[in-house]
């Protein structure tokens, strides 16, 4: 298991080193950092001066990968990659273009997103699982019937429309909770309530058709026929039995997601006015602050690559069968 | 004279692929046998049906030409700068003029207060008259009145129209056959129903729209219901050129690292991997932030600035591609080690065929029934992701006609009072339909493909 572990953890660099790669050339190959300068400074009338000073206080006017002005380790150490690339493999994120630190920032902005993001992970699986389990209850009836089409409708609403909707709704003509903002403490979940119901509900469609098809697929299978063929009831067979094994692969495609609730959901923290590390992003993205970017970039790597191994982990705990190698 | 915008091109190859592989269908027995097994499901004749509509108008769309203006001086005609296509032409009673700022669906008047002047010295607050719509009732003063003369003037269109293409369908056996005729018109009723409704639909919204801002007006008083209509292109577009864009990687890839294995299959395996690590987000917004630096810097290429946001569309569309090949080509790798170890290839081997062919007859076509539910099932959600990506300023060029510049452009109208409702409501509404439909054809087209579906509870 630990050796197993082990593997995974060292596999998982050569991955790193490719999305830092990819990431250096598409920020800095394809455009010169002159050229971002210009962009930051505004297009016109801007002179070399100015774009070198504002590289300069960014760290931007090194060589790309080899410095030939410096000697010994400093030429390799004095250049934009070793700068901004590979620190971040020590997660020194570094100072973001408008000169704050982003590491500082990425540790306060994780709790609110966090805040939102479990509830309505959690409130969501619950209320999915239970719907789903209704309407294999009632399958190949009209109940499931319409269940389906009901969430395939839900399916295809945009979630800006359930966003908005929420918010005129419940907060301008209810008057329930605020429209957007963010306090700390306990004051904070009258502005997280409205978010994380929204989120809930936007998921409702496919997480509900998801765990249907789950469930049907468990139900398909041999010793479900064995169990009703003994005498059990429908419903027995449908909780002790086909819910238990059903569980498996919706535990692991929880676990997947787990650290990724840490970067939070883009545009609910932006409408809601949240300070998580979804609005961060996007407020990186429209003011174009690349630093802030990139280190989103490599964040959510890391993320998702240890959701997965933690989800090979999982399987194991939840599936006696599974053995790792 | 006609001008060919490089998504253009693209939709032509769209449509023509569409077109090539309806007719291999029709000529291959077994893909014929599972094709209509979509089309006997109600729901998935009817999506066939709605979505072959949206299709039209995304192609009528995707013609242009430069328009042509009469110079004085010169004595001949000259074409401009300006293009438009030919769905806006067929539109032009509708889109021709605009007014000068909000007015509500079916209002006669602005939807704001202005001043006017009644004599020298009086001054009124009023609701301005409407200039160009609203005031001119066709049939009758009232506008309920107006209003049902004028679906009812549709309807019979509509039947007329449909009587002529029942003409032309039946002209051989009209009057030979009619018995028969009419049992097969009532087995097919419901498509027939459908498509006559969803024409009466198109049509009376045509007539009542020369009359009324049916959508209202936006801000600028443009007509909403034309931004929506003008939206269909980008939808499709986004929807059907990321695959097609993706496909060749997906397949070509998946199937080299299924069937070659080895080196070629840990490398393949390394590049998705590790695209498909990246928050596929955060991977466009920093490739789409990369070329807006790129256009901001080079604005000598994009000239022309429907060439520009044509540009900019395209390039979504291959990010989006870019970031979205990595599920499909690893279901691709899978199912075709899979079909490696299977007797008739191993066979095939034993025989001497060579790979690429062993590839060509009987890898691809026992894996494209993967290919075709993962097309149709990521058209929705790309739809519904460039509302998402307007929003955050990384989707397509502001100047397009978008759903997701719609909603972006209405949101902060929420908040107005008295609110304005109908741009917000209005591209919701045309995206809930593509979507909906799109959903519901994907959900007929997996049950006819994957050997998986449970069939009995469908």
């Amino acid at each position: 298991m630990i050796k197993y572990i082990l593997k995974r953890l060292v596999y998982i660099i050569p991955i790193l080193i490719g999305v830092n790669l990819l990431t250096f050339a598409l920020f800095f190959v394809v455009n010169s950092p002159d050229e971002i300068a210009r962009l930051h400074l505004g297009n016109k009338r801007v002179t070399q001066e100015q774009i070198y000073a504002w590289n300069e206080e960014r760290g931007y006017n090194n060589p790309l990968f080899y410095n030939n002005s410096e000697k010994g380790l400093d030429a390799i150490q004095k250049t934009i990659f070793y700068e901004k690339s590979l620190k971040l493999f020590l997660f020194d994120f570094g100072v973001s273009d408008s000169g704050r630190d982003i590491k500082y920032d990425i540790q306060q902005r994780m709790w609110p997103s966090l805040a939102i993001a479990l509830p309505s992970l959690i409130v969501g699986v619950l209320i999915n699982i239970t719907f789903a389990l209704f309407f294999v209850f009632f399958r190949s009836t009209y109940v499931d019937y319409f269940g389906v089409i009901i969430c395939v409708a839900l399916m295809s609403i945009s979630s800006l429309f359930y966003i908005i909707g929420g918010q005129y709704l419940i907060s301008k003509l209810l008057h329930l909770v605020p429209i957007s903002g963010y306090a700390h403490g306990y004051d904070a979940v009258k502005f997280l309530i409205l978010p994380v119901i929204i989120s809930v509900i936007y998921g409702i469609g496919s997480g509900t058709r998801w765990y249907r098809s789950l469930f049907l697929e468990e139900i398909e299978k041999d010793y479900v026929k064995t169990a009703k063929s003994k005498g059990l009831s429908e419903s027995s067979v449908l909780f002790n039995h086909v819910f238990k094994n059903a569980l498996i692969p919706i535990l692991t495609g929880i676990v997947v997601i787990l650290p990724l609730l840490f970067l939070g959901s883009l545009i609910v923290e932006s409408f809601f006015g949240i300070p998580g590390l979804g609005s961060y992003t996007i407020d990186a993205i429209q003011s174009q602050d690349f630093a802030i970017v990139r280190a989103m970039v490599f964040l959510g790597t890391i993320l998702y690559i240890v959701g997965l191994i933690l989800t090979d982990i999982s399987y194991t705990l939840v599936d006696p069968r599974v053995r790792l190698k | 004279m006609f001008v060919f915008l490089l998504t253009d091109l693209f939709f032509y190859i769209i449509i023509l692929t569409l077109l090539s592989y309806i007719l291999y269908v029709r000529k291959t027995p077994d893909l014929l046998e599972t094709w209509s097994y979509v089309f006997k499901n109600k729901t998935g004749a009817l999506s066939v049906l709605v979505l072959s509509f949206f299709m039209i108008i995304a192609l009528s769309d995707s013609i242009h030409f430069k328009n042509k203006v009469y110079d004085e001086n010169n004595k001949k005609y000259t074409y401009t700068s300006e293009i438009s296509s030919l769905l806006d032409i067929i539109l032009l009673p509708i889109h021709e003029n605009s007014e000068k700022s909000y007015s509500s669906p079916f209002s006669s008047k602005l939807y704001s207060k202005e001043t006017v002047k009644i004599d020298k010295d009086i001054d009124k607050r009023v609701y301005p008259k409407l200039k160009y719509k609203g005031n001119h009732n066709l049939y009758s003063e009232k506008n309920i009145q107006n209003i049902f003369i004028t679906i009812i003037i549709s309807f019979v269109k509509t039947l007329f129209i449909c009587f002529i293409m029942y003409l032309i369908i039946f002209y051989k056996t009209l009057f030979k056959n009619f018995k028969k005729i009419t049992t097969y018109f009532l087995r097919n009723k419901f498509i027939y129903l459908s498509f006559f409704i969803i024409l009466l639909i198109f049509i009376s919204l045509y007539d009542l729209s020369i009359q009324y801002y049916v959508l209202g007006t936006d801000k600028v008083g443009e007509d909403v219901l034309y931004k929506s209509i003008k939206s269909i292109r980008t939808g499709i577009l986004i929807g059907t050129l990321t695959t097609i864009v993706m496909l060749p990687f997906a397949i070509f890839l998946g199937i080299f690292a299924g069937y070659i294995g080895g080196f070629v299959d840990d490398i393949i395996q390394y590049i998705y991997t590790t695209l498909n690590s990246i928050p596929s987000v955060l991977l466009i917004a920093s490739a789409i932030l990369m070329l807006q630096v790129y256009m901001a810097n080079n604005p000598i290429d994009f000239e022309n600035v429907y060439e520009r946001a044509d540009l900019r569309l395209f390039f979504l569309c291959m990010i989006l591609g870019l970031t979205s090949w990595t599920g499909l080509c690893r279901l691709l790798r899978g199912e075709s080690m899979k079909l490696r170890e299977i007797e008739y290839v191993q066979a095939s081997q034993t025989f001497g065929l060579s790979k690429v062919s062993i590839i060509i007859r009987h890898i691809i076509p026992n894996i494209m029934h993967i290919v075709i539910i993962t097309v149709v099932l990521d058209f929705s959600a790309l739809v519904l992701a460039e509302a998402v990506l307007s929003y955050v300023n990384i989707g397509v060029d502001p100047t397009t006609y978008s759903w997701g510049n719609m909603i972006n452009a209405a949101r902060l109208e929420m908040s107005r009072e008295p609110i304005v409702w109908w741009s917000l409501f209005a591209a919701f509404l045309f995206m809930f339909i593509l979507v909906l439909f799109a959903n519901l054809f994907s959900d007929a087209v997996r049950d006819a493909f994957d050997p998986r579906a449970n069939k009995n509870y469908e």
